[in-house]
């Protein structure tokens, strides 16, 4: 998006700064990436062009879903990491919604990478927009990179599974992969885990109609009552986790590895289970 | 500013765990991508490093009258006896290099290894204008290649450096940023254009197994670009309306023409072997090159960009096949961090100056 000219990059830099209230100047400055003179680290991410991105959605994140974070203590301030949660509600405003409590509401702020699908870098602008704000393909040999490099990363381990499961299964879990636990086994970074409560009622999936997904190459094509992209004015509960510092060999038996993932799900389910028992509304 | 640290290219993974987790590298087939794991690890005698070692007394230089033949000869004369074969003649050729002007598929390109005992070959002379018939130029890339292989054994050639591209591997949506050297080269999945490159690619690998004696090195740059160079990369960035994807930006890599010669000037040093990728000073969105350069690209919206690429090209209106445009779509982008490890590579022009060398023309 070069067409993002110098004004509105400025004003939008700005309505970022004026949604993260006081001190977020100064605490933004914090955030040291590597960067070239032109701005980018070697995977495209541009920290100036995030603040000025991050405004509409720190907009969703303060005025519309009037996201409160708890226990984000528990997020690293600087090394590997994983912070590794549950995905739901149509479309990813869940993982936006972590990535601004990360950089905003979190003292020092961390630029938390998200990973996204493969589908991803085939969407135009999405695909300009997540890359400059950090996120990149989730391949193993990514992954490894990143969290060789001590950065945090953001995993869904449902994937659009869980994004895009129907209502009635609401806050329940789908299968985990292993690859997750895999990266965190061989890299030696602590799993954070997080629940997030408040997404499955943005956008109720009534129905995927699987051969429209098919022709248009989506992953899915759920069906709501809401107009997607617009999610209903929810209010957002993210609850992070204490810290899981897993031990053992990448190389085990699955059977090995699926106990160990089981223990980082049901870490994630007490967090989701947390959250609604304190939540009194899923409006506000 | 300075220019940032290489890509983050730490020494990730512990070999063990490498196999389980990736599918597609490790054991991916016979011949192919194993090839750099077994060789990579020799250099590592040569001690004060490659740079360090004297230059081979007699390189031979197909390919030699391109313009990047030209500027390896000026950069090897001093050093070494340059002998160059090229079916075009060498204009502006310097006194001390020799040079024939044969088809590498001729039997006289032999009697040129016997008399002039080649101790090194650069093999730089692969067709890959889009314009010159597939066939002529599948014969002359592969069949050639081959022939030069069977003489480099035969006359006792100690060293055969390739130089393949980044490009073998080929851009797509799911790729890492950084391909390694052991990816599959899938260039030629949806861009034939490369294919020629991939088998002499493959075919060099195949060589590197059967004849351990013999230094074989595969080098294979990001997008060459430089005044004189007149590549798809370097022709495009010329253009002073190149066409873009609408929406997309990829970040790309530029590696300058000075800095290829002397990467394949450092290949030639007894002591190193291998394949290896080349990087230049680091990684780069699309469209921060093009306001460096002043540009003003047409966006094209990505349903119609590959129609009228293929109109364009078809009425000869363009040099650009349709499928070269995943290059301005999706990423292709390699990790270079083996070559640096193992010889100390370094690329000299900043990434301003190898953006706009495009600008000087001869």
């Amino acid at each position: 998006m070069a067409g993002l000219g110098d004004e509105i990059r400025e004003r939008l830099k700005r309505w970022t700064l004026d949604l993260g209230g006081p001190g977020t100047r100064e605490r933004l400055e914090q955030l040291t990436p590597p960067r070239n003179e032109y701005g980018v680290d070697p995977y495209g991410f541009d920290i100036d062009y995030l603040q000025a991105a991050a405004a509409p959605v720190l907009w969703l994140y303060r005025r519309y879903f009037r996201v409160q974070a708890f226990g984000l203590e528990n997020v690293p301030d600087e090394g590997r990491a994983l912070l590794v949660g549950n995905h739901s509600g149509q479309l990813p405003f869940d993982a936006a919604m972590v990535e601004m409590a990360c950089l905003i509401d979190k003292d020092p702020p961390r630029a938390v990478r998200a990973l996204v699908d493969k589908w991803v870098p085939t969407l135009p602008f999405v695909s300009t927009l997540f890359a400059r704000c950090g996120q990149v393909v989730g391949t193993p040999e990514n992954c490894r990179r990143l969290l060789a490099a001590d950065e945090a990363l953001l995993v869904f381990p449902e994937g659009t599974r869980g994004l895009n499961k129907p209502f009635s299964e609401r806050y329940t879990l789908k299968d985990f992969g292993l690859g997750f636990l895999r990266l965190a086994l061989e890299s030696g970074a602590p799993i954070v885990p997080f629940g997030v409560v408040g997404a499955e009622e943005q956008a109720p999936g009534i129905l995927d109609l699987k051969p429209i997904a098919r022709l248009l190459a989506f992953p899915h094509f759920p069906i709501t009552p809401t107009v997607l992209p617009f999610p209903l004015p929810v209010r957002y509960r993210l609850w992070f986790g204490k810290p899981l510092r897993l031990e053992g060999s990448p190389d085990d038996e699955d059977a090995v590895l699926e106990e160990k993932v089981a223990r980082v799900k049901a870490a994630v389910a007490a967090e989701i289970a947390r959250g609604l028992e304190r939540r009194e509304h899923v409006f506000w | 500013m300075a220019t940032h640290a290489p890509p983050a290219a730490p020494e990730v993974p512990a070999p063990g765990a490498e196999g389980g987790a990736r599918p597609g590298s490790g054991g991916s087939g016979p011949g192919g991508g194993d090839a750099p794991a077994a060789s990579g690890g020799a250099p590592g005698e040569a001690g004060a490093g490659p740079e360090a070692a004297p230059l081979p007394a007699t390189v031979a230089i197909t390919g030699i009258s391109g313009n990047l033949g030209k500027k390896l000869a000026k950069l090897l004369h001093g050093e070494a006896h340059v002998v160059g074969i090229d079916r075009r003649p060498f204009r502006e050729r310097p006194k001390d290099v020799e040079h024939h002007q044969v088809d590498i598929r001729k039997n006289r390109v032999e009697e040129i290894f016997r008399r002039r005992k080649v101790e090194a070959l650069a093999h730089l002379g692969i067709v890959h204008d889009p314009r010159v018939g597939a066939s002529e130029a599948h014969s002359f890339n592969v069949a050639g290649t081959q022939k030069l292989l069977d003489i480099a054994v035969r006359h006792g050639v100690g060293k055969v450096v390739l130089l393949s591209s980044a490009n073998v591997y080929g851009p797509a949506p799911g790729n890492p940023n950084f391909l390694t050297e052991d990816t599959p080269l899938l260039g030629a999945a949806r861009f034939p254009g490369v294919r020629d490159l991939i088998e002499v690619d493959m075919l060099v690998q195949g060589f590197m197994w059967k004849h351990p004696g013999i230094e074989t090195v595969i080098l294979r740059p990001v997008n060459i670009v430089g005044p004189t160079v007149r590549n798809a990369p370097s022709n495009y960035l010329r253009l002073e309306h190149p066409v873009t994807v609408l929406g997309f930006d990829p970040v790309v890599q530029l590696v300058h023409e000075e800095d290829v010669c002397r990467a394949l000037a450092l290949a030639l040093r007894p002591g190193v072997r291998g394949v290896y990728n080349v990087t230049g000073p680091g990684e780069v969105p699309l469209s921060a090159v093009m306001r460096e350069l002043g540009r003003d690209p047409i966006p094209l919206p990505h349903f119609l960009v590959r129609p009228v690429v293929r109109r364009l090209f078809e009425a000869r209106l363009s040099s650009f096949p349709p499928g070269e445009v995943d290059y301005i779509q999706y990423l292709c982008g390699v990790d270079g961090s083996r070559f640096v490890r193992d010889t100390g590579w370094a690329p000299q022009r900043s990434m301003r100056e190898t953006i706009r060398s495009v600008l000087r023309s001869r």
